[in-house]
């Protein structure tokens, strides 16, 4: 709060109208639109629509399909934060390590941040490309047949690599922001209490590291479900057989490809009300609660 | 570092180049594959090594693109992209910058619903009101325009809770000395308020440039005339028209140019960078 | 240059806070008032009420002969020194000192006579190209005065502008103040809780307490007949000895005083003294030493000369004429 305030009435609102005009115009007004529409079905020649209740939504928690998704995105979530979050984790506290060259490792490792989610989705796309991928040629070696065309387990791996490789630096960045808000004198007061490096690690840095960890978590989730829509559309589109088909790209494809308004409605609300929790997550707990 | 191990010194070493070529490899893929010519595909596996074709595959791409895949010369969808890109970061930092000012410094009636109204907007991504949107923007008609592809897009949250954080930050005082001076609220917005924030101004642009240029869901959806078609959403395209053809060697050099300007940016302005990153997730 | 009148002016915050109350004083142009008292006494709130930075919930606050209760402050035609100086960070020395008086339209020339002359008078001239982050923390006081200068305003208002600097150049600073001052001759209104800065700088005193005025006069008045215990008890160093009048029963007065205050530098060794301390503990100062000690079951001080006998208990006598009375209740002062 401000001590000082300038006593003008009308200039605040000027101030504020481009803002409000906006968030009117395109968020609050379309999502009043997908909150109706999520209790209505038109019929089949887009002429004639009716109040239904819940059984937009009642009929998604009937769907196999979309229960598939819930499931899918889950998984899709946890494969791609962990194996981000540790892969970045493990970076940072190398670089945490190293003196004088941290700074051109940080370099060599944060521009993956500027690549566009469609655009990792690409590049993964032809380092497994079945024919001609050199990643399926390696595998090939091993004795492993690579095919994300066809096997679900494969197109799953996919996509999550590439979501995964695309958030890198933005995990790797926080580490080493949190690993270097650590006070120094505890790891030495650890040391001198005979504890080696990688006890320090899991009795020391680990614990002290937790807010970072958590606040990342978090944001890793929001990334898996809802920035890797590019990574799905320009590589798998839900496929095969639904295996990568996360809640977001599902609202895209039934809504726009599928013209179902009233299921892709509904579907928006379930994803409205995630964003919701997780939002209110992010704010009540990660500012403050899990510090030491 | 407490003590001196040269084994974990050198471990750490090796984890983190081993890190940096695994960030690197699909980039180095795509750019040895952007370096050859169609035929060197058919042997069935990709080169290792950049060919000599790496001037003629850009060349072609930038002034002339795949014909066939309906997608317009690159350079026409880089700039369709830059112009996006420039429109969202500065228009998300220009309304931003006034609705925290007017929150900050201005007590007024429904001040705490105007808030919410803003913070609401980071719990409705474009991807959960994707159908309905379009919509608006269909019935606005703003399809294929590049106030279409901005505007929805520059109601920001975030940059908003910035800058609030930034004018909390500076001293009572000094909007006080200012009043005593004769500076009014505009005044005072523009001779300290603008100054003191332009570090914080730099690194947000930063990030939503590199938001903007990466834009997809939204830019695929309301661009069906190939003359607005951006870079991002374009390469799809691309790549889909030549699945049947595989022309390779030119969706990767395009995905090389789609990613340039942003990765220049990162690299270039680093330092800011990594503020603008930290500072609007507070 | 103006006077300046406070008539019962108050402050209530919304929610009912009571920071101010019932303040009345007539400040003559070109006097040197010192509102002093502990933290959150109102002296700050009472300042920036004259300033215009806080709303007058009652009576009126009149800058020369116009009442100016609803006048912005930029046209109150006052300046203010701040306690962290409030200098524009991004602009130079000479942009800082120019912002007012660019932004009252006031001509270039006349900005470029004002800024030359405040930088000669404050010895500031070789910064006046430099950002205030280069300058040490007295230079960047010396520009927040020089900034209320070149308005020559009716009024200065300083709030606390020294408690920022180390001890040894507040007493500098407070003696270019005290110089500066007279030399200009504008009224000025300085809030401080520092009893000694207080006494040095004003030409009268205002000690406040819980937002409401315990005491205006000169600082020898104030020192001399402190008008509470709480005045007593606050101005003066090492702070006067306040002992309920029934544990010093044989003192002149006790009767009907509820108690009794002596300053230490008023109390003297005498063999044959009213008062029997017993010695607690001595602390060396260099010319004098101060013994604290008990009598009756009451802490008492006393300033001694640093060769003075001390033994583990001492007999004292007072100068005459240096006890004060005060009421039990209430702690007023009895004449």
């Amino acid at each position: 709060m401000k001590r000082t305030i300038f006593r003008n009435q009308l200039l605040p609102w000027l101030l504020l109208a481009p803002q409000l005009a906006i968030t009117f115009i395109f968020f609050l007004w379309p999502a009043a639109q997908a909150i109706r529409q999520s209790f209505l079905r038109q019929d089949a020649f887009g002429i004639s629509t009716q109040f239904v209740g819940l059984s937009n939504f009642k009929a998604l928690w009937n769907s196999p399909e979309y229960l598939n998704s819930l499931q899918v995105t889950a998984v899709f979530a946890v494969l791609v934060t962990v194996l981000s979050m540790g892969f970045s984790l493990l970076l940072a506290v190398a670089v945490d390590r190293t003196i004088r060259s941290s700074s051109l490792y940080t370099t060599l490792l944060v521009w993956p941040y500027a690549v566009a989610p469609a655009v990792a989705g690409i590049l993964w796309w032809f380092i497994f490309n079945p024919t001609i991928g050199i990643m399926p040629y390696v595998l090939d070696v091993v004795g492993y047949d690579w095919n994300h065309i066809s096997s679900k387990t494969d197109a799953l791996a996919l996509v999550v690599i590439a979501s995964a490789w695309k958030q890198i630096s933005y995990n790797f960045l926080f580490f080493v922001a949190g690993l270097q808000s650590i006070p120094a004198s505890l790891r030495e007061a650890a040391a001198i209490d005979g504890a080696g490096p990688v006890r320090r690690f899991f009795d020391i840095t680990l614990p002290l590291l937790s807010p970072t960890t958590f606040f990342l978590l978090v944001v890793n989730i929001v990334y898996a479900m809802f920035d890797t829509f590019a990574v799905i559309d320009a590589t798998t589109e839900g496929g095969p057989a639904q295996a990568t088909n996360i809640l977001v790209y599902k609202v895209y494809f039934d809504g726009f490809v599928g013209q179902n308004m009233g299921s892709s409605a509904a579907q928006s609300v379930v994803l409205m009300g995630i964003v919701i929790l997780l939002t209110v997550i992010q704010f009540r707990y990660v500012e403050k609660k899990v510090a030491y | 570092m407490i003590e001196n191990r040269p084994g974990l010194n050198l471990l750490a070493h090796l984890t983190l180049m081993l890190g940096v070529a695994i960030v690197a490899l699909p980039v180095w893929v795509a750019l040895v594959a952007s370096t050859h010519t169609a035929t060197d595909f058919m042997s069935g596996t990709i080169p290792i090594w950049p060919g000599p074709h790496l001037v003629e595959n850009y060349a072609r791409m930038l002034d002339a693109g795949v014909s066939t895949s309906g997608t317009p010369p690159v350079g026409t969808m880089m700039l369709n992209s830059l112009v996006m890109a420039l429109l969202i970061a500065c228009g998300k930092i220009a309304i931003s910058i006034t609705s925290a000012f007017a929150i900050v410094y201005f007590r007024f009636p429904l001040r705490n619903l105007a808030f919410w109204c803003i913070f609401i907007t980071m719990m409705l991504p474009v991807e959960v009101r994707i159908v309905p949107t379009f919509q608006v923007v269909a019935d606005l008609g703003l399809l294929n325009s590049y106030a279409g592809l901005s505007i929805p897009l520059i109601a920001s949250a975030t940059a908003t809770f910035l800058f609030r954080q930034v004018f909390l930050t500076i001293p009572d005082e000094l909007t006080e000395a200012a009043r005593i001076d004769g500076a009014g609220p505009l005044k005072f917005f523009r001779d300290i308020l603008l100054p003191l924030s332009r570090t914080n101004i730099a690194a947000l642009f930063v990030i939503l440039f590199i938001y903007g240029w990466n834009q997809y869901l939204w830019p695929l959806l309301i661009t069906t005339s190939s003359d607005y078609y951006t870079i991002v959403a374009g390469i799809k395209r691309m790549a889909d028209a030549v699945d049947g053809l595989p022309q390779w060697h030119l969706v990767m050099a395009t995905a090389m140019l789609a990613m340039l300007p942003p990765v220049a940016v990162v690299i270039g302005m680093q330092r800011l960078f990594v503020k603008g990153l930290v500072e609007t997730e507070k | 240059m103006a006077s300046i009148t406070l008539d019962n002016v108050g402050k209530v915050y919304p929610g009912g806070t009571r920071a101010v109350g019932g303040v009345s004083i007539d400040i003559a142009d070109g006097e040197f008032i010192v509102l002093v008292g502990p933290s959150g006494c109102g002296k700050s709130t009472l300042l920036r009420m004259i300033a215009g930075l806080e709303s007058i919930s009652e009576g009126t606050v009149r800058i020369g002969d116009r009442a100016v209760n609803d006048i912005e402050p930029a046209d109150r035609d006052i300046a203010m020194v701040f306690q962290n100086y409030a200098l524009y960070p991004h602009m130079s020395v000479r942009q800082n000192l120019a912002y007012g008086l660019k932004n009252r339209r006031t001509p270039k020339a006349e900005i470029d006579r004002r800024v030359a002359e405040a930088a000669e008078i404050l010895q500031i001239g070789p910064f006046l190209d430099r950002k205030p982050r280069a300058l040490s923390g007295g230079q960047r006081q010396r520009v927040a005065m020089g900034r209320a200068i070149v308005r020559e305003p009716a009024a200065f208002l300083f709030d606390e502008p020294l408690s920022n600097l180390d001890a040894k150049l507040r007493v500098t600073m407070r003696l270019e103040i005290k110089e500066l001052q007279r030399r200009l001759r504008t009224t000025s209104i300085y809030v401080t809780h520092d009893q000694l800065e207080a006494m040095t700088l004003a030409d009268r005193l205002v000690v406040l307490n819980g937002g409401r005025i315990e005491q205006i006069g000169t600082p020898l008045e104030v020192y001399r007949k402190p008008a509470s215990t709480f005045v007593a008890g606050f101005i003066g160093s090492p702070a006067m000895n306040l002992i309920p009048a029934r544990a010093v029963p044989q003192l002149p007065g006790s009767a009907h005083a509820g108690i009794i205050g002596i300053r230490p530098e008023d109390l003297t060794i005498a063999p044959d003294g009213p008062i029997a301390m017993d010695v607690l503990a001595v602390e060396e100062l260099g010319a004098q030493r101060l013994v604290h000690g008990q009598t009756g079951g009451e802490r008492l001080t006393v300033t001694m000369p640093s060769d003075a006998p001390l033994s583990d208990s001492l007999r004292l006598a007072f100068r005459p004429g240096s006890l004060h009375l005060f009421q039990a209740e209430g702690g007023r002062r009895i004449e």
